[in-house]
């Protein structure tokens, strides 16, 4: 079995079968990285750059992480201090550093379809490791598999996306992971902060929090992105904790056990309360850990596309 | 699992063990085991994925039943992610599970595989086994030994059989649980 893809742009292009690779795959770097020795040799002749021109934390220190676990070279480029603020281009920057022989590039970018238009104007494994609003295919596939480790499997089960889906890229490759995988997926927000035509998707819109918990079985709860809002789109902070905030009270409120998600980074007090996200139904801790086994496995699937040059 | 050895090419299999033939080497295998390894209280046996855990499942209820030795340690190793074939093959390569519940810290490790013929994949084990720490000692078990065709400077410690075989045949094991049969063929393309 090999990926269907050359690289991941995002979960739209990838197939069920693709992500059911990613996940056994997955499992076995699960397993390696909770050895005691915590790396593998696989890749020890791939070299990778990270190119991060939207800040990130998290992301990136997983993938570098993931890289580093298989044992990959890797470099690492952030645009605040770079040759970008001076004007260079995209593609010049990228082909610079291409010529000093990377191999494969994991790329976070502001602008939607970054991933997609490198792709098609250099040679290398592109990753995207989130491109604008668009998609975040690493963490629709580590939300996907925090899931399916919960409950067994992500078929038939009930999510529901609460919060920032306008701004959200988490929200868009989660919708399209979740329904590659046989799930229903519902998303719950103000009005203000949902897309316009998202229903095209075949995603239903809620907008009573209570009865978005009571129908779901896991709630994905996003961060309010104010940095990428530019108008304001409900009155107050305040007002918004009320009405699509997740606390304890809620929680304990509802005839069932649901199971609580957070991409993070998170606003405590905000989205989600602190006794919530520390509760026993939240996973996000694991989210986190899933997060490199799932990078491992897809820089290692995608690696082993790339065919090996005795020169 | 197998490889493509029911392809339309004509081949012809000669029987090199029968299943009595693997039974009596099986036997011997363990006997060598127990003369070298007393009560296994310091070793642990590994079965290197995906062929050798039959192998090692079998020699270790064979000690268990027969010869009455208790706690034996048996672990997996896949050896997939430090082949050093990587992006070198037609194929990807495809990881199996690896199950290692204990530490071989100072242990005597046995390895154990059905056939050793190059010793690519034992020279890989022999990396993959230091995440698991630092054995004192590791020795190698395999059923069929493949004479003159090492690329590699590593021989078994235990053999069930040598064989002579040219590049172009095959040496396939089949075990009961999961073939339908005990027996070794040599196959000829």
């Amino acid at each position: 079995m090999e990926l269907s893809v050359n690289h991941l742009l995002g979960i739209k292009y990838i197939t069920e079968a693709d992500i059911q690779l990613i996940f056994e795959t997955a499992d076995h770097f699960k397993e390696v990285i909770n050895r005691p020795i915590k790396k593998v040799p696989s890749l020890r002749d791939i070299t990778i750059a990270n190119l991060f021109f939207e800040n990130s934390t998290r992301t990136k220190l997983s993938f570098e992480l993931a890289e580093k676990r298989l044992s990959a070279d890797v470099i690492n480029f952030a645009s605040s201090s770079s040759s970008v603020t001076k004007g260079e281009t995209l593609i010049d920057t990228v082909n610079n550093i291409l010529s000093m022989k990377v191999d494969m590039v994991v790329m976070r970018h502001p602008n939607p379809g970054a991933g997609v238009f490198l792709s098609k104007h250099v040679d290398a494994s592109i990753i995207n490791a989130g491109d604008g609003a668009h998609e975040h295919p690493t963490q629709a596939l580590l939300d996907t598999y925090s899931i399916r480790e919960k409950l067994g499997d992500v078929a038939g089960k009930k999510v529901v996306i609460v919060g920032d889906i306008l701004h959200s890229r988490v929200a868009l490759s989660n919708i399209f992971a979740l329904q590659k995988l046989g799930a229903k997926v519902k998303v719950c927000g103000p009005k203000t902060l949902i897309p316009k035509y998202i229903e095209k998707l075949n995603v239903e819109v809620e907008t009573n929090l209570r009865k978005a918990l009571e129908w779901c079985d896991v709630a994905n709860m996003l961060r309010v992105q104010n940095e990428r809002m530019d108008i304001s789109y409900f009155p107050t902070t305040r007002e918004y904790t009320q009405q699509f905030g997740l606390n304890k009270t809620l929680l304990d409120s509802l005839n069932k056990e649901i199971v609580v998600m957070h991409p993070g980074p998170i606003n405590r007090g905000v989205e989600i309360t602190s006794d919530v996200a520390d509760s026993k139904q939240s996973i996000i801790l694991e989210q986190v850990q899933n997060g490199v086994a799932i990078r491992m496995a897809v820089i290692y699937l995608l690696a082993s596309k790339i065919k090996h040059h005795e020169d | 699992m197998l490889p493509e050895y029911n392809s339309e090419l004509p081949m012809s299999q000669k029987v090199l063990l029968n299943a009595t033939e693997i039974n009596i080497a099986l036997n011997r295998l363990a006997c060598q085991l127990i003369e070298k390894h007393d009560d296994f209280s310091k070793t642990v046996l590994i079965g290197i994925q995906p062929r050798g855990i039959f192998l090692a499942e079998r020699l270790k209820t064979l000690l268990e039943t027969e010869y009455k030795i208790k706690n034996i340690k048996l672990g997996y190793l896949d050896i997939t992610f430090f082949r050093d074939d990587f992006r070198r093959g037609e194929k990807p390569l495809e990881a199996n599970k690896t199950s290692i519940d204990f530490v071989v810290e100072d242990k005597n490790v046995v390895f154990i595989d059905d056939v050793l013929f190059t010793g690519r994949s034992i020279r890989s084990a022999l990396t993959a086994v230091q995440s698991f720490g630092r054995p004192l000692e590791i020795e190698l078990l395999t059923l069929i030994d493949r004479r003159f065709s090492r690329h590699l400077p590593i021989q078994p410690d235990y053999r069930g059989r040598q064989v002579d075989a040219i590049n172009g045949e095959k040496v396939k094991v089949c075990w009961k649980e999961n073939d339908g049969e005990d027996a070794v063929y040599l196959v000829k393309n």
